[in-house]
């Protein structure tokens, strides 16, 4: 058998029968299950039991006018009982016939203030109380002014809809929002993580190689092209069936789950060129880390040290993470557009950008483009600077070695 | 035809010469000595032996040819600088790395319970690598070296760090493949073993080629005409000797170019002399080691 096969085949093997690939691969669909159960278990404890529940809360009106709309609709719905003085709300209240009560001074009108009293600790008061006693003041305040739908209307005045269209002026399958955001975020983000255990392991692995001596074994039956490519080839097949198994359990769970769970979920939407753009990403992408993950393992002293110096690539590609409010809110900006051409930050920034305004054809090709090149680039230099420094034990060569060995090349 | 053939390699790092223009053959069925001073560039020379490292100028040919993939398979090498995976186990250890030598993975297993029996390990095959004593790894690593049955062995520092028993037992299998016709480059400081064991040396200090041949022909090129003597009795003096120095219990008497040991000998018995010990001198390896690199300083 072809001996880059074989390491191939060796460092596939090795890797998807270590626990945490396993746990990693299997997990994270078992997660997304158990946390959409959680959501829909909340979901149905928080509807009431009783339709009727009522909230009592007292009010003490000094202005004077405040006494109709003391049935406040909703779940629950909330009667308000006028009081005389504070003294007779709070024996109200110590006696449990009210929830809470609050007083609307004489000077409201004026300035809007209202003092409310609770036996409470808490953040702020709930919305729902807010609500029935915004409802309240409003109906009253509007109370012969207009009618009561206008009162009705005054109190939602808009419940926007938003419809995106096509190039055709048709209704766009892809609405966007933060639903169509969602999917491609996460898997972007899953594909970083995906990535950098898949080259992190390569890293790993000629670390130790070189630390335990095992290199120059190696490299007596095979040739440096050789190891590299099948080291490369092996794990970066056992992260691509990784992120196939996550992307294909996106696409089922969120179809699932929004059929029947419904809400919120069911506006998630997946792109239709996700899966595509997923595969090509996370393999150029991978190939791209690899080949350099490959020099710096053969630079660094031990595996500890080249991981020490492997941190030089990996936190530039968490940049789109660092600034996602700003990508988030300028998806086509310059700087968005940029960070979609660099190789180290575009598996992310396509992923955001794919989730917000989408990317045209031609920048996803010049981004593929622009990282094959620098995979090609990078195999070049790899292969030299690794077969030049795998073999130095105990010390990093000096960054003008580095450099020298580069220009040879 | 050589299992080895060198011709005028050189190499160079950063403008510092580490093997000039060394070369030398080594036939099938021989054991032959690489030895030299630390940094002499023994290590330097192997990796370019094989295709490790490139050599700038000079020929390499491995069994007839110039190291390729094949040739490799037909190549064993036991590196200065080794381990093995230490959480792997020994018998995965050896299939796997007997792969990459072109071997099949049945072929393999059973050649590497069969060398683990002749080592008596085979009761540790399932142990992890790390488990293991550290001689015991090391006979694993040399189990590594020869498990594709190559024609060429190269062993560099093949005794170090090993205990007196593992020592020998390593000295029977070496010997054995040499009987097996196998060419083999022992690569050491052990200068007593490089006597036991090997029949022509090459000796390289500085990058150079300082010492080449047959053993023998080595140690009496730097005989120095002299005889060891443990006597009873009055010495006196001795025709034909031109000095002496005392050795505790023994003399050693230097000898004109003209007389032989045999005339001191006969002089001694005529004398009445008790001879309880008479020798010619013959340098050691290492005496001759130790010669050669401090001329060289």
């Amino acid at each position: 058998m072809n001996k880059t096969i074989l390491i191939l085949k060796h460092e596939f093997l090795h890797m998807v029968k270590t626990k945490s690939f396993i746990i990693m691969t299997l997990a994270l669909p078992v997660l997304v299950l158990i946390a959409m159960a959680i959501l829909s278990f909340i979901q149905g404890i928080e509807k009431p039991l009783v339709p009727s529940d009522v909230i009592s809360i007292g009010y003490i009106d000094e202005v004077g006018g405040f006494s109709g709309y003391t049935e406040q609709p909703g779940e629950p719905t909330v009667t308000l009982m006028g009081y005389n003085t504070p003294e007779e709300a709070t024996s109200a209240l110590l006696a449990g016939e009210i929830s809470q009560y609050f007083i609307i001074p004489s000077d409201y009108v004026a300035t809007g203030e209202i003092i409310r009293y609770t036996l409470e600790r808490e953040l702020e008061p709930p919305g729902k109380i807010q609500w029935a006693l915004k409802s309240f003041l409003l109906s009253n305040l509007l109370e012969g002014q207009t009618s009561p739908e206008v009162i009705e209307r005054t109190k939602a005045p808009m419940g926007l809809v938003s419809i995106r269209l096509d190039e055709t002026g048709q209704v766009a399958t892809d609405q966007g929002g933060f639903g169509a955001l969602m999917v491609p975020l996460v898997v972007g983000f899953l594909l970083i993580i995906s990535i950098f255990s898949s080259s992190g392991s390569l890293l790993q692995g000629l670390g130790e190689e070189k630390e335990n001596r095992v290199m120059e074994i190696l490299l007596s039956s095979v040739s440096a092209r050789q190891l590299i490519t099948g080291k490369v080839l092996g794990l970066g097949a056992a992260g691509l069936v990784q992120v196939v198994i996550w992307l294909l359990s996106a696409v089922f769970l969120v179809r699932w789950i929004s059929t029947t769970i419904g809400g919120f979920i069911s506006t998630i939407q997946i792109p239709d060129n996700f899966l595509v753009l997923g595969i090509v990403y996370f393999v150029l992408v991978y190939l791209f880390f690899a080949v350099l993950m490959a020099s710096i393992g053969a630079i660094g002293a031990n595996a500890r040290d080249s991981q020490q110096l492997s941190m030089l690539l990996i936190l530039p590609a968490w940049i789109p993470l660092w600034g996602l409010f700003f990508f988030l809110n300028n998806p086509d900006h310059v700087v968005s557009r940029i960070f979609t051409m660099i190789p180290v930050t575009a598996p992310l920034m396509v992923f955001v950008r794919l989730g917000t305004s989408g990317i045209p054809t031609w920048e996803l090709v010049l981004s593929i483009s622009v990282l094959i090149a620098g995979i090609i680039g990078g195999l070049v230099l790899a292969a030299k600077v690794f077969r030049t420094f795998v073999l130095m034990y105990g010390k990093r060569p000096r960054l003008g070695e580095i450099i020298r060995c580069l220009r040879e090349a | 035809m050589p299992a080895v053939e060198l011709n005028n390699i050189c190499k160079s790092y950063n403008d510092n010469l580490v093997v000039n223009n060394v070369s030398f053959t080594v036939a099938q069925g021989e054991i032959f000595g690489l030895i030299g001073p630390n940094g002499a560039g023994k290590t330097t020379t192997i990796r370019m032996m094989m295709d490790i490292t490139k050599p700038d100028s000079g020929g390499i040919s491995i069994l007839g040819e110039s190291l390729n993939e094949a040739t490799k398979n037909r190549v064993g090498y036991l590196p200065e600088e080794r381990g093995l995976y230490r959480k792997v186990r020994v018998l995965e250890t050896l299939v796997y790395l007997a792969s990459l030598k072109g071997l099949g993975v049945r072929a393999a297993r059973s050649r590497a319970e069969e060398l683990l029996k002749r080592v008596d390990m085979l009761p540790h095959k399932e142990k992890k690598v790390e488990e293991l004593s550290r001689g015991m790894g090391q006979i694993i690593q040399f189990l590594v070296t020869l498990i594709h049955d190559p024609q060429l062995l190269v062993l560099d520092e093949p005794f170090a760090g090993l205990d007196p028993v593992n020592t020998k037992l390593l000295k029977e299998m070496i010997l054995e493949l040499r009987n097996q016709g196998k060419a083999i480059i022992l690569s050491t400081h052990m200068m007593n073993e490089v006597e036991a064991l090997c029949d022509r040396i090459l000796m390289i200090n500085k990058g150079c080629t300082v010492l080449y041949g047959e053993l023998a022909e080595i140690k009496s090129r730097y005989r120095n005409n002299s005889v060891y003597l443990e006597f009873g009795g009055v010495l006196g003096d001795i025709g034909g000797v031109v000095g002496k120095k005392e050795h505790g219990d023994y003399v050693e008497l230097f000898l004109d170019k003209e007389t032989p040991p045999q005339k001191i000998l006969r002089q001694l018995a005529s004398r009445g002399v008790s001879v309880n010990r008479f020798e010619v001198s013959t340098p050691s390896l290492n005496e001759i080691f130790l010669q050669v690199v401090e001329k060289g300083r």
